[in-house]
């Protein structure tokens, strides 16, 4: 199954390097990684996807939570949660094409963020199986390239991940 | 306020953290460290010979002491030699704190000379490193390096020095903290009680109980207190490699070992089980064996202070997450109150049942074999000159084995070896570093032709500081461990286990400045190992004595198979 893992890291050099060498040394797989700043700028906010059954992902959240640098750890896929991704796409958009581009982006709630005579780049947000659709629907064909940021996550209702 | 550069501050905070030997080995970026450390006369500098042996110096101190020991070398080749001692230290859970040069700050990242990212290279082998970015801050950080070494489940931490940090001109405020706080890292101080209670439920429940426990109580000071619940349930008791001496060895609920290597009654006790309480072990490979077939009808309890380690490799029936000594007081108080007591009929056929098996195998060897001295012989012998209470270390292969099933270790601490990483050239460093903290104590290095020959080279540092260990080789003339592979495996093809040039070891250790003993004829041995711990007491002494080549490690358990699947001699099977 696939997890959410969440965490608040110590904002220090190498302390990213160690959770993803964590997963290189453990042979465990990541899917997608973001991690920025948070509001305290001591700390960090990350947050990755990953796949196993339970008893992979209960030792992989095991073996993060023993890094000194991670603060607090949620697997966010226990509870309810809220999930977002950002794509960036360029998709080619030519004659009939661009109307029909255009009518799609908004279905999706897609925004064309810039525009050429025969490429139209659009930013989409939503779940990763909402971008997935997306692509599924403009059709692999038309695609030029594709940009997308890693899951965010964050818990729904008054749960919060603070110090 | 005194100011201090941070050469100064490194060592003063080092002295502070209760150091009082360093192991290491000088070089550029850690010029103006040395030159405070001889300033001083706190804390003493071991100069090794290689950064290595540097670092097994200073686990076998740790382990003896239980206290974090303490290794300096440079940057670059310094740094990563020290890389296998690291991950010996590592794998075994031993404190350690590894002070490491590094190029000024500004070269980093231009592959300047002797640049290597430590940090980097050491990352999946340490259990934290730190990079020094303001020489202020190195009392902090060597305070906050020895907090988490020796914490929770202990383990190396490096700390990454470049040299501009301890400019000798440049002074700044000594602050060391009075207490460390660390946001995200609190080791468990206590197990969980419900899940103590449960345990100790089942453990009064049992009718085929056996208690099976590592390193994890050595490490956590806490034999007393294993020995207590033992003997008080009278359930049989078996250690891991890791945990020898936990429980006396001469004792009567003592199973011996258990594992690849363990004795059969242990390992059948395992496979025969109902109820295993786990206490600081990890059911490794080399112990469990096949582990969809290792103790089919046990449920497991399993006591670990590193969540990690539970239910890792065994489905841990019930877990308990917490330092061993706590949980096993709690367990003790919880037993004091409970109105069962232990199925006294079961428990005792269940010992009849064990004094059988104890006696199917019972650790024999053939002695008349052949005219070679057998190893297992040589340790005995050993034992009984030493009384059986010296501190032993290892190297790694058979004689490894036969030092761990034939001496009896009736005290903690005392039986130290590279047992999770199996570092060959751990053994004689390590014996090295006991003995400079242990001086009145014997300190035995048993190991084999092929692993001294891994660090021959402190030979050289024991003369320049009187460090009189001794050293046992079982000499097979060969790579016996690996041969016996070759026999059992690949139908006798010897390819690269016998060691075709030996050296005198005689003649080489006496070019060092020590004592070297060759003994070939059984009748020689105990004379040689009397002079060896009598009139040889302050000198260093290579004991070269001739084994069977042929001989095997006996039990052996089958590969693919359950616990009870086992060798016990080059023709029997069970
Ligand atoms: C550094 C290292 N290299 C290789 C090995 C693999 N190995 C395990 S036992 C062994 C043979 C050891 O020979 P020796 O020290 O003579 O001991 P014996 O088995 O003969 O008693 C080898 C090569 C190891 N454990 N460590
Ligand atoms: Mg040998």
């Amino acid at each position: 199954m696939r997890h959410i893992i969440s965490i608040l890291l110590e904002n220090e050099p190498g302390a990213l390097s160690r959770v993803v060498g964590l997963f290189a040394q453990r042979g465990y797989n990541i899917e997608t990684l973001t991690v920025a700043p948070t509001e305290d700028s001591t700390l960090s906010r990350l947050t990755m996807t990953t796949t196993g059954d339970d008893h992979k992902i209960e030792q992989i959240t095991k073996h993060l939570n023993k890094l000194i640098e991670v603060v607090k750890l949620v697997d966010l896929s226990e509870g309810a949660h809220i999930e977002r991704e950002l794509m960036l796409i360029k998709i080619k958009a030519v004659g009939a094409q661009r109307a029909e581009i255009k009518r799609t982006a908004d279905i999706f709630r897609g925004q064309i963020v810039d525009v050429s005579p025969s490429v139209y780049t659009i930013q989409l947000t939503g779940t990763s199986d909402k971008l997935e659709a997306f692509i599924e629907a403009i059709g692999p064909g038309c695609v030029l390239e594709t940009v997308r940021t890693g899951v965010s996550g964050i818990a729904r209702g008054e749960k919060v991940l603070s110090l | 306020m005194e100011l201090l550069s941070g050469g100064e501050m490194l060592v003063r905070a080092l002295h502070e953290s209760g150091v009082e030997y360093i192991y290491g080995y000088p070089g550029g970026s850690l010029l103006h460290v040395y030159d405070a450390v001889y300033k001083q006369s706190a804390v003493k500098h071991v100069l090794v010979r290689h950064e290595q042996a540097a670092a097994h110096m200073a686990d076998g101190y740790a382990r003896a002491t239980g206290k974090p020991g303490v290794v300096m070398v440079t940057s670059g080749p310094g740094a990563t030699n020290t890389i296998t001692g690291i991950a010996t230290a590592f794998t075994d859970s031993i404190p350690m704190v590894v002070i490491a040069g590094q190029v000024m700050s500004h070269l980093v990242g231009d592959d300047a000379f002797q640049e290597t990212d430590m940090l980097g290279v050491s990352r999946p082998i340490v259990k934290h490193s730190f990079s020094v970015k303001r020489p202020e801050d190195i009392p902090e950080i060597v305070a906050k390096a020895f907090y988490i070494a020796g914490t929770g489940r202990p383990g190396p931490v490096v700390i990454d020095i470049p040299k501009d940090m301890t400019m000798p001109n440049e002074r700044y405020e000594y602050n060391y903290p009075k207490k460390v706080k660390l946001r995200s890292y609190s080791p468990p101080q206590r197990g969980h009680s419900g899940q103590i209670k449960k345990a100790v439920e089942l453990i009064l429940k049992a009718k085929r109980p056996v208690i099976y426990s590592g390193g994890g109580v050595i490490i956590d000071g806490s034999s007393d207190k294993l020995r207590a619940l033992v003997d008080r349930l009278n359930y049989p008791c078996t250690n891991t490699l890791m945990g020898l001496g936990a429980y006396p060895g001469t004792g009567q609920r003592f199973l011996g070992m258990l594992g690849m290597h363990g004795s059969y009654e242990a390992n059948m006790a395992m496979h025969h089980a109902d109820v295993v309480v786990c206490i600081g072990a990890r059911f490794d490979d080399r112990v469990t064996n096949a582990t969809s077939k290792f103790c089919p009808d046990a449920k497991f309890i399993h006591i670990d202070i590193d969540p990690s380690s539970i239910s890792k490799t065994i489905i841990a029936d019930v877990p308990i997450v917490g330092p061993v000594g706590n949980v096993l007081d709690e367990m003790m108080a919880l037993l004091d109150e409970a109105n069962e007591q232990p199925d006294e009929a079961a428990i005792a056929s269940w010992w009849k049942q064990i004094d059988e098996w104890r006696l199917r195998h019972g650790g024999r060897f053939d002695k008349n074999e052949s005219q070679l001295m057998k190893p297992q012989e040589v340790i005995e012998a050993l034992w009984t000159a030493t009384k059986g209470d010296a501190f032993i270390t290892s190297d790694v292969g058979q004689h490894q084995m036969f030092a761990a099933q034939y001496y009896k270790f009736d005290k903690p601490n005392r039986w130290i070896n590279s047992g999770g990483l199996g570092t060959m050239g751990f053994g004689f460093p390590a014996a090295m570093g006991i003995k400079m903290n242990f001086p009145d104590d014997m300190v035995v290095c048993v190991t084999g032709e092929g692993s001294i020959q891994m660090n021959i080279q402190e030979l050289s540092t024991c003369l320049q500081y009187g460090i009189p260990v001794k050293i046992l080789c079982l000499n097979n003339g060969s790579l016996g461990m690996v041969r016996q592979w070759q026999d059992m495996n690949y139908e006798g093809r010897h390819s690269n286990s016998y060691m075709e040039s030996l050296p005198d070891f005689v003649k080489l250790v006496e070019a060092y400045g020590h004592i070297g003993i060759k003994v070939t004829e059984r009748d020689n041995l105990a004379q040689a190992l009397e002079d060896t711990f009598t009139k040889y007491n302050d000198r260093l002494v290579f004991l070269d004595v001739a084994v069977d080549p042929e001989e095997h490690v006996y039990p052996m358990q089958v590969p693919l198979g359950s616990m009870r699947d086992m060798w016990l001699s080059k023709t029997e099977r069970t």
